[in-house]
């Protein structure tokens, strides 16, 4: 069998390759070699073999066979093989593969070896790729290296405990003893790599971190030494000397320092000298600058020290080299918290960086800015940020506005000018704002009352200039719902006045309602928007025949809603204008789950329809749905209702339940709720009575007076099941004439057992503050058998003591 | 600690790899094409740091190769750079004037010269003379113990 072909050969020959496919070729013939010789247990060229297998793994082809060679080699006596044996685990293995435990026998013997590079190998390995089994079994080893005199060794040692600790913490404690004079050293290697294991100790356990405070005295004291020395040509670095180990101290020392008032006062003199005389000059100088103020404002320093920080970060600020400009923004990102005041100084070159040419820079300055926003400098501020977000990457508007909207909310000086900037980022920005701005905008609209006119004027000029921004036409589409009156008299007083017609309002919204660019979504807003102005604008045939339009629409929601516009419109004109009035003032809750339900005010008749009034915000689609589904269709005899007691946050854990808004809302539905009160009754003595019994189901009439209101009458249902199948998802529901206000509270279950074996209740309360006598319809749905059930009945019978 | 550095050419081509954090393949494979993507974009003037997931990214580049790599939050990008620059300093001294074609033939010095420098992530050796000493040693070991094949090893 001919020699392998040398590494070097194959590599050159692998470049002469001119396509993908050619090389691939070469790699595979030279595989399926390199497979055989394996095979034949060769051991003189097993070294060249794995070597050309990584050349090739490089390349992006597979090379797991050549794991288990990679382990002989390690066994070999050769230094030659163990080197490139070492080389090609840490490539080829990792300890995902079970195949790596195999090397822990070897690592084991290697660290004993007589050979300091065969030792400086195995902890190599360990300390790159050792897995928390391997390192469990040879800590004791690397424990034993670290307290050796060969400084060689034992810097590798300290390393290799630093991954031992990160891979088993709890082997910590082991190392404890070899620090001891670790930081006696004069071999820097080893104090540099003493330092970072001092660290990660420190990091990883308080305890650690209280026992070597002690330290610190000497840490300051080899730092001074590094800087007042001469030149030392192998640790020079442009001037510096070991800027490694200066910024590995300063590291530590600043973990030594946090929280800790003597360490920080001995660290003091040290930090303010490194900070004065370190060049500036390179690259090398700043580096150590940087880790410097990251340490004093991390300590407890006096404040002349800290103001010395931010003043470098300050020069940093105006540095010509980007990197260190980047940085200085990371780091004061870090102390604007702390050091408010000092950080607003450098506002101004804060605020010019959001127009530096970097993509990490300009991110940096914006979330600085941000960060420096308040009441004073607001307007100065939100200029520049405007103008950020006119000209930043796309990647960038969707923060910026919601930084804006937030920076708007907490500091705006004026309604006006809050409004004002809204629209300038609907307007500039408006497709990346984030969904549910829009619903908190429209709050926010709603609340500035004598704003509506001046808002809404604006919100219509923008629409005739650019329809393409969804959430702009959103909130534009709700409030010309909402305030077009306001629109078409032309009584804006913030600025001229515009004269448009009705007609032309009525273009606009239709216009949406067509157009391409409007996503569904934002198309149930033009119709809702369309639907509110039939209360407010004449023009009503106008807006009856673009409802009836979209009542074939293909769009399930827009045809949903057009088909329950158009049954107001015929069947329900007289509820029109107080479902369609003005919104009142929304409540931003926090909402937390589902509570109460809407309390409702019934109408004289009793086939009531319109099951909900159309929701302005966010998902009315599957709100609609459900509501619908509640209850049964279009010719539910359920209540319809209008103002809720509580209507923001009733609205809002309504919605929470459906969706995700936050937003109070009026509501026209009846919703049976989980309830958490539970409420005494007094016995009243008045008899119960039978309010339905039809199909085996039947439901019985408890009464209680409610203290303290005696004019609140409690009713308790109690329904049975006489049938042999159980009642699943039943549903009971009721409705009753206007002078009464009626509240629902939980059903106890919704599955009525059968043959009698239990009984479903729930409570009503009734109150009749005009003593009328009551009345009540009922709806009941449930699934019987496998089919659903559903009927409505009259109640007639109440015992004159339940309302009298 | 730093959790990897990548050496690539212009057009993507890996030359170096070295990883402290354990990855699979698949992985590995993904971030090398991440890095390539996002260093070979960025345009001339800018600044050698870059956010990628959780990691600062810091990247130089020497002639015709990126040396990159990826940073945790606490680690000084300045500092970063100066680690790299040692890197190169290191290469040049071995290799006498290093070019990306030294580093093609010669790989598995490249990472003997960088297992001499860094370990675990962490920086090994400070001295300039040292790492070169100790590789230029390791080596003559080499050559004695294959003294009796009058070629060189592989």
């Amino acid at each position: 069998m001919p020699a392998p072909i040398r590494l070097r050969e194959l590599i050159r020959t692998i470049r002469t390759a001119r396509t993908q496919a050619e090389e691939r070729e070469m790699i595979q013939k030279e595989c399926a070699a390199i497979r055989s010789s394996f095979r034949e247990e060769d051991n003189t060229y097993r070294c060249r073999n794995v070597a050309k297998l990584l050349y090739m793994h490089m390349l992006g082809y597979p090379a797991h066979f050549g794991q288990l060679e990679c382990l002989k080699l390690i066994a070999s006596q050769k230094f030659t093989d163990k080197r490139i044996g070492y080389l090609g685990a840490m490539l080829l293995l990792d300890e995902r593969q079970d195949v790596h435990l195999l090397m822990t026998n070897c690592i084991k013997n290697d660290l004993n070896h007589s050979t300091q590079y065969v030792q400086g190998l195995a902890l190599c390995t360990l300390g790159c790729m050792g897995s928390s089994e391997m390192c469990r079994d040879l800590a004791g080893e690397v424990e034993k290296l670290l307290k050796t005199s060969n400084s060689y060794l034992r810097k590798k040692a300290a390393l290799c405990a630093v991954h031992v600790i990160r891979k088993v913490p709890e082997l910590m404690e082991m190392f404890l003893p070899a620090t001891k004079n670790l930081l006696s050293e004069k071999n820097h290697g080893v104090l540099h790599t003493s330092v970072v294991l001092l660290t990660e100790m420190c990091e990883r356990s308080p305890d650690m971190l209280a026992h070597f405070r002690k330290l610190v005295p000497q840490l300051v004291r080899i730092l001074k030494n590094l800087i007042m020395s001469g030149y030392s040509p192998e640790h020079d670095v442009s001037g510096i000397s070991d800027p490694f180990l200066q910024v590995r101290i300063l590291r530590l020392l600043r973990i030594l320092g946090k929280g800790d008032d003597d360490s920080s006062e001995a660290m003091n003199d040290i930090l303010a000298q490194v900070a004065t005389n370190t060049e500036t000059s390179k690259n090398v100088g700043n580096a150590i600058l940087y880790e410097t103020v990251l340490t004093i404002m991390d300590i407890k320093s006096e404040s002349g020290l800290r103001v010395l920080a931010i003043n470098i970060l300050g020069r940093f600020l105006l540095n010509n080299d980007k990197n260190i400009r980047y940085v200085a923004l990371t780091s004061l990102l870090k102390t604007v918290q702390t050091d408010h005041n000092a950080v607003q100084r450098h506002r101004s070159t804060i605020v010019d960086c959001l127009k530096d040419l970097d993509v990490s820079i300009k991110r940096r300055a914006m979330e600085l800015s941000f960060a420096l926003v308040n009441g004073n400098n607001i307007r100065g501020m939100m200029k520049e940020l405007l103008y950020f977000l006119d000209s930043c990457d796309p990647e960038f508007k969707a923060d910026c506005a919601s930084g804006v909207f937030l920076a708007a909310e907490k500091y705006a000086p004026s309604k006006r000018w809050h409004i004002d900037t809204i629209m300038r980022v609907l307007t500039t920005a408006g497709s990346y704002v984030r969904d549910d701005s829009v619903p908190n905008l429209i709050q926010l609209i709603t609340n500035s009352v004598e704003m509506h006119a001046y808002t809404v004027q604006r919100l219509y000029k923008a629409l005739l200039d650019d329809i393409s921004q969804q959430p702009l036409v959103q909130v534009a589409s709700w409030c010309i719902g909402e305030y077009g009156d306001l629109l078409i008299s032309g009584q804006c007083e913030e600025e001229e006045p515009i004269q448009v017609t009705e007609d032309e309002v009525l273009d606009v919204l239709e216009g949406l309602l067509v157009s391409n660019l409007s996503s569904p979504v934002t198309r149930g807003y033009s119709l809702t928007a369309i639907m509110k102005l039939s209360t407010r604008f004449s023009s009503v045939n106008r807006i009856k025949k673009v409802v009836s339009i979209y009542g074939s629409s293909i769009d399930v929601e827009l045809q949903q809603r057009a088909v329950e516009y158009n049954a107001l419109f015929k069947k329900y004109d007289h509820m029109r204008p107080a479902l369609l009035e003005r919104m009142p003032i929304m409540e931003k809750t926090a909402s937390n789950g589902p509570t109460e339900i809407v309390q409702t005010n019934g109408e004289a008749e009793p086939s009531v329809v319109e099951p909900k009034h159309p929701p302005p915000v966010g998902q009315p689609a599957s709100q609609g749905n459900d509501l619908l589904d509640l209850l049964g269709g279009n010719d539910v005899p359920v209540i319809p209702t209008t103002m809720p007691t509580k209507p923001a946050s009733a609205g809002g854990e309504l919605l929470d339940l459906l969706g995700d808004l936050s937003l109070g809302l009026s509501l026209m539905a009846f919703y049976l709720f989980d309830l958490f009160k539970t409420v005494n009754f007094l016995s009243t003595g008045i008899p119960p009575m039978t309010a339905y019994n039809k199909n085996g189901l039947k439901i019985d009439f408890t009464f209680e007076r409610a203290n303290p209101n005696p004019n609140v009458a409690v009713i308790t249902i109690h329904a049975s099941n006489s049938t042999e199948a159980d009642m699943t998802d039943f549903v009971f529901q009721a409705a009753v004439p206007k002078t009464f206000q009626l509240q629902l509270l939980s059903p106890s279950s919704n599955v009525v057992p059968a043959l009698n074996q239990g009984t479903v209740t729930q409570v009503i309360r009734v109150l009749n503050q005009q003593k009328q006598q009551l009345r009540m319809r009922i709806k009941l749905t449930y699934i019987h058998k496998g089919s659903a059930v559903q009927d409505l009945a009259e109640v007639n019978n109440f015992p004159p003591q339940s309302w009298q | 600690m730093i959790h990897f550095l990548l050496l690539f050419s212009r057009q993507g081509k890996l030359r170096l790899q070295k990883w402290f954090t354990p990855l699979s393949e698949l992985e590995k494979k993904k971030v090398i094409r991440d890095m390539t993507l996002m260093v070979l974009a960025r345009p001339p003037r800018t600044s050698n740091f870059l956010q990628w997931r959780d990691l600062k990214i810091v990247y130089k580049r020497y002639a015709s190769l990126y040396f990159c790599t990826g940073l945790e939050e606490k680690d000084n990008e300045l500092l970063a750079l100066e680690m790299i620059h040692r890197y190169v300093e290191l290469l040049d001294k071995y290799f006498g004037n290093v070019c990306e074609l030294d580093i093609i033939f010669n790989f598995e010095k490249a990472y003997f010269i960088l297992d001499e420098f860094l370990m675990g992530g962490e920086i090994l050796e400070t001295s300039k003379f040292a790492v070169g000493g100790s590789v230029e040693e390791a080596d003559t070991l080499q050559e004695t113990m294959e003294e009796y094949m009058s070629k060189p090893a592989y």
